[in-house]
Order: structure tokens, then sequence, then C-alpha cells
């Protein structure tokens, strides 16, 4: 682990269901990070899949032992990523997963939990879902990753936070939707806005969120990917609605300060919040 | 009679027009760029919904990749003609046109009897294969220009001006159309002017609708966006009546915005089972 490291986002366009371009693309956004220094890329959310896949989902689908896997850890040999794709188990399931890959091994995965089946998302009628939320230690500090909407239920953050993550990893395939009078952006990015700054205070952490662009069957992503410092400060912020990287330099030393501000990680009663949430499972069976 | 509350800010339709413009141009460089195809064919009424479209993807793909053709029946307005031509100087489209008169008068004078709807759907279907036509023959997309109000309401011929490959306009509503095309530049007389399908002389969509755009945005507005129950939306001040009848014209077009009915007979049927996106592979 690291004080300082630099970390990079690659908010790019995939290609829908065309893992040959973009493992091009993929490519490219290492060399490109690999130039400004980063030790950490994140991709976003099925950014090496495209996201409406629909019954593509079992043809584009990765296997951890297979070709595709192999290539991706051969790429990993400078810098470390995060790669977003559709994970196809031993057991033949398929998970919307991210995967880190780093120093040419996979060192961890995280299947996406909370698969979005409402509006215009339809994910757990092609995904598995994910059974954990767990902090692991990267290269470069403790951190735990969220898949997009893992990161709308407050649970998951708080179970990170918990387990000694000092960044949330967030990958993301995030729709521009909502319309509010003034403001640069659509209402889904401002209310994602809302919830990476409030997060990386209330627990003195770091977001590193990570958000793709482009379309799909009329759907735009909004873009706007961000590290956010555990003060809430905005490190970077790419654009809205274009493709672009962005990086910036990272000092845990920020989250100590955070933290002896506002410890209020030090002040969470966790024997309480056991002891409340069995009352009220116990109340619901 | 006042069929919605006027004053109710809850019931506004939002118009970030800068926003709009944004992410309505950016759609259709990155959706009609996918196809391979760099040029866009679109039908010019001389109304707004359509110089709305063309005006987006004159800045999207750049004026010289935008085809408007204006397909005038002997009794459309003139103003019609000269509003699309106002349109094209101020976008830089090219523009041609091709009249419809002598196919449809053909077609009708062996069902001399044929009502306003019939000729209305013939003229609206007759322009629509002129520009799949011109979509070959150009090697563009052709631009649809149905907005949301006109969608929900099923108020538009089905395989006629509803029918497009893509559509930048499809979820504005009417009163939406008109604040953007405000912004970016449509000339005034297109978008003062009562909206009308131009069938007859002085017929209007509000006259046959029998509400405003401006009553009607506000109540789908709510019903569909905001997901209003029916009961809410009388305590909200919207006329029993209204709310009604305009729900039952939604529900009784939901055909004309789905594909046709399939019987179900294999294990994979189109659009029930053999599900993948429209840009799959592009």
């Amino acid at each position: 682990m690291a004080d300082r490291f630099t970390v990079a986002l690659a908010q790019v366009s995939p290609r829908l269901a065309d893992v040959e371009t973009n493992l091009e693309t993929y490519a490219e956004q290492i060399r490109e990070a690999s130039g400004l220094g980063a030790d950490l890329l994140v991709f976003p959310e099925l950014s090496l899949t495209g996201y409406h896949l629909k019954d593509d989902v079992s043809e584009v689908a990765t296997r951890l032992d297979g070709p595709i896997a192999r290539k991706l850890r051969e790429m990993s040999k400078g810098t470390a990523f995060v790669a977003g794709l559709v994970e196809e188990s031993p057991d033949f399931q398929f998970y919307n997963s991210a995967v880190w890959f780093e120093d040419g091994e996979i060192s961890h995965v995280h299947r996406k939990v909370y698969l979005p089946t409402y509006g215009m998302f339809d994910e757990n009628r092609y995904f598995a879902r994910g059974r954990r939320i767990v902090a692991h230690e990267a290269a470069v500090a403790r951190v735990a990753t969220l898949v997009c909407e893992d990161f709308w239920h407050p649970s998951t953050s708080y179970l990170a936070a918990l387990d000694g993550a000092l960044a949330l990893v967030c990958p993301s395939s995030s729709p521009a939707q909502g319309m509010a009078e003034d403001e640069d952006c659509d209402k889904n990015a401002r209310t994602w806005e809302l919830f990476t700054r409030a997060t990386a205070q209330v627990y003195g952490l770091f977001v590193f969120y990570a958000n793709r662009v482009g379309f799909e069957d009329g759907v735009g992503f909004w873009g706007g990917s961000e590290i956010v410092g555990p003060d809430g400060e905005v490190l970077v912020k790419a654009p809205y609605y274009e493709a672009a990287m962005v990086c910036a330099e990272v000092d845990l030393a920020a989250a100590r300060r955070r933290r002896i501000v506002a410890p209020v990680l030090r002040d969470e009663d966790l024997d309480l919040t056991a002891r409340e949430l069995d009352r009220i499972l116990r109340g619901r069976q | 009679m006042t069929q919605s509350p006027e004053v109710n800010p809850q019931f506004e339709l939002p118009s970030n027009l800068s926003l709009l413009e944004t992410v309505l141009v950016k759609f259709l460089a990155d959706e009609v760029g996918k196809t391979g195809c760099e040029k866009v064919v679109v039908g010019l009424s001389g109304g707004v919904d359509s110089a709305l479209s063309a005006a987006l993807a004159a800045r999207a793909l750049g004026p010289e990749n935008v085809l408007g053709i204006l397909m005038p029946y002997k009794l459309s307005s003139k103003e019609s003609l000269s509003d699309a031509a106002a349109l094209a100087t101020a976008t830089g489209i090219e523009t041609r046109t091709i009249e419809i008169s002598e196919q449809i008068d053909a077609y009708f004078s062996q069902f001399p009897e044929a009502d306003v709807m019939r000729r209305g759907n013939k003229m609206a279907r007759e322009r629509m294969t002129i520009l799949y036509d011109h979509s070959a023959r150009q090697g563009g997309l052709v631009l649809g220009t149905s907005n949301k109000t006109e969608l929900l309401l099923g108020y538009g011929t089905l395989h006629g001006d509803m029918a497009s490959a893509i559509n930048p306009i499809g979820d504005l509503y009417k009163t939406q159309v008109w604040k953007l095309s405000r912004a970016l530049g449509v000339p005034d007389s297109i978008i003062d002017k009562a909206p009308s399908a131009d069938l007859t002389p002085g017929q209007t969509d509000e006259d046959d609708l029998g509400f405003s755009y401006a009553e009607v945005d506000r109540l789908l507005y709510a019903m569909v966006d905001q997901r209003y129950a029916r009961d809410e939306l009388l305590q909200a001040g919207f006329a029993a009546d209204f709310v009604d009848k305009v729900a039952r014209r939604v529900q009784r077009s939901q055909f004309k915005r789905r594909l046709p009915v399939i019987a179900k007979i294999s294990a994979r049927t189109i659009d029930r089972d053999f599900r993948y996106a429209r840009d799959w592979g592009l």
C-alpha cells in the first residue's frame, strides 16, 4: 500500500457486443493511462461488451480462465486496471462483474449484487446476482468495488467502509435521464453526484467513479466520471456526454485528516446495527 | 373550461434547452454514424416537428448531409411550402419538392367516397414510401418527426408519418418541441402558427383533438412521466372527463407504438424471447 498514487478513469464508449474492438480500446486506454503515470485505471461497467446485451450476454461472456482473460492479464503487466465484463463462471452462470487485473494476475472479482430490473433496466433477466460486498487489498490501497446500482444501496458503502475500504471503486453504465432547468447535466447525473460526494464525506474515503458515454438504442450515457476526495471535494471530473480520460493523484493522508475531523466510522456502533438488523429480520419473518 | 391546472409548478414540463440540444445532437451523430450512413432524409411538412428534427440533424451531421423533401398535395397550404423553404434557408439543408397529387388522385378516383381520414392516411403513407425510396437512393436514414405527445395520443398515421429509422424528438412533448425550436433558430412563422396536419384548409390539431397541447402536455407529463394515479390527478385539479379521454386514447393507440402481434409457436419468438438491441451488431 502506498500513501500516494495516481488513478485514471477511462470514460469510453464501448461498441455493443464487440469484445474484439473493445479490447483494442482497452489497450489504447491502458497505454494512455500508463503515459499519465497511473497506478490504477478504472474502466466503466460492461465496457468490454456494451450494456444492452440482452440475449447476447452468453455470446460475449468471458471465462476467467479463458483466452480473453489471458489477454487482459497480459495487458495488466504495466498498469493495473479494473475491467467491466460479463463473467461466465465454471457452472455457467453469467455475472455483471468488475475484475481487477494487477501485474499479470486477476487479483479480485466483484460480481454486481444489485441488478436493476425496473424502468429501462432488465439486468436480473440476464445476469446472476453477486452475493458479497467485501473490501480487498489492492496494490494501491484497501478498496471495495461496487458496480453502478450497488452504490445506490447505502448498505453497500456502509459495509465497505466498515470492512476497511479507503476507496470505493465504482464502474458504471449510468444513463442520461430526466431534466432539470439550469443544470449542465441531466437529473440522473446530478443525483449520482450527490451520492458519490456525500458517501465520500460520511465515511472519509475516496470514490473512483468511472461512467461510460455513447448511445445504445437511443439511450445515452452521461459520463461525468470523477474522483472524489474524503471531504467531498472533486479532485478531477470528466466532461458530460463525451469520451475522455481523467486522472488525479490520491493522497491517503486526506482520508486520515477527514477521519480525524469527522470520526463517523470510529463511532459507528456495529453491535447496535447487528441487533437492530436482527430484530427487523425477525419481525419480517 | 380549464381541463388542467395551469399554475401548479409540479406539472410544468422541464425544458433545459442547452442540455436537450447537447444530448439530441450527440444522439444523432452517434446513432446515425454507427449504421455507416452519413445522411438522413426528412419529410418537411412546413410544421414545427419536422423543422426541429431537420435542424437537429443539420447540427449533428452537417447541413450538407440532410435532405429535406417537401411532398405537397394540391390542397396543401401554400404557407407550408414557404415555411419549409424558410427552414431550408435557416439551416442550410438541401430540399426538393415532389408533388403527390397525381398518384393520390389516381387512387381515390376508384374510391371517391373516401373520407378525410382515409385520404390523410393515404397521403401520409405515400410520403413515407417516397422518403424510403430516397433513403435507398441517397444512402440516408429516414428521420422521424413524431413528438411524444402525438406518439402517446396515437395522433399520427401508422406506417405513415410515424415511420422512421431514427427519431430525435420522440421523447419531447409538443410544448418542449416549440421551446427547443425557438432556441435552435427555427423560423418564427413555423413555431407561431397553429399546428395542423394540413389535410383540409383551416384544420388544426387542437380542434381535432378537442384540447390544447399545453393542457394535454401537463396531463401526460403527470400521468406518464411522473406516474400520477387517476385519483391523484383529479385531486390536483385535472377534469375527470379530460383525464379519462386522454388515458383511453393512450391505451387505444398502443398498437401504433409496437410491432404487429406475432402468434407464438416456437420456443424463441421474435421480440418475446428473441431479444436483441436494435443496435445489435452496429
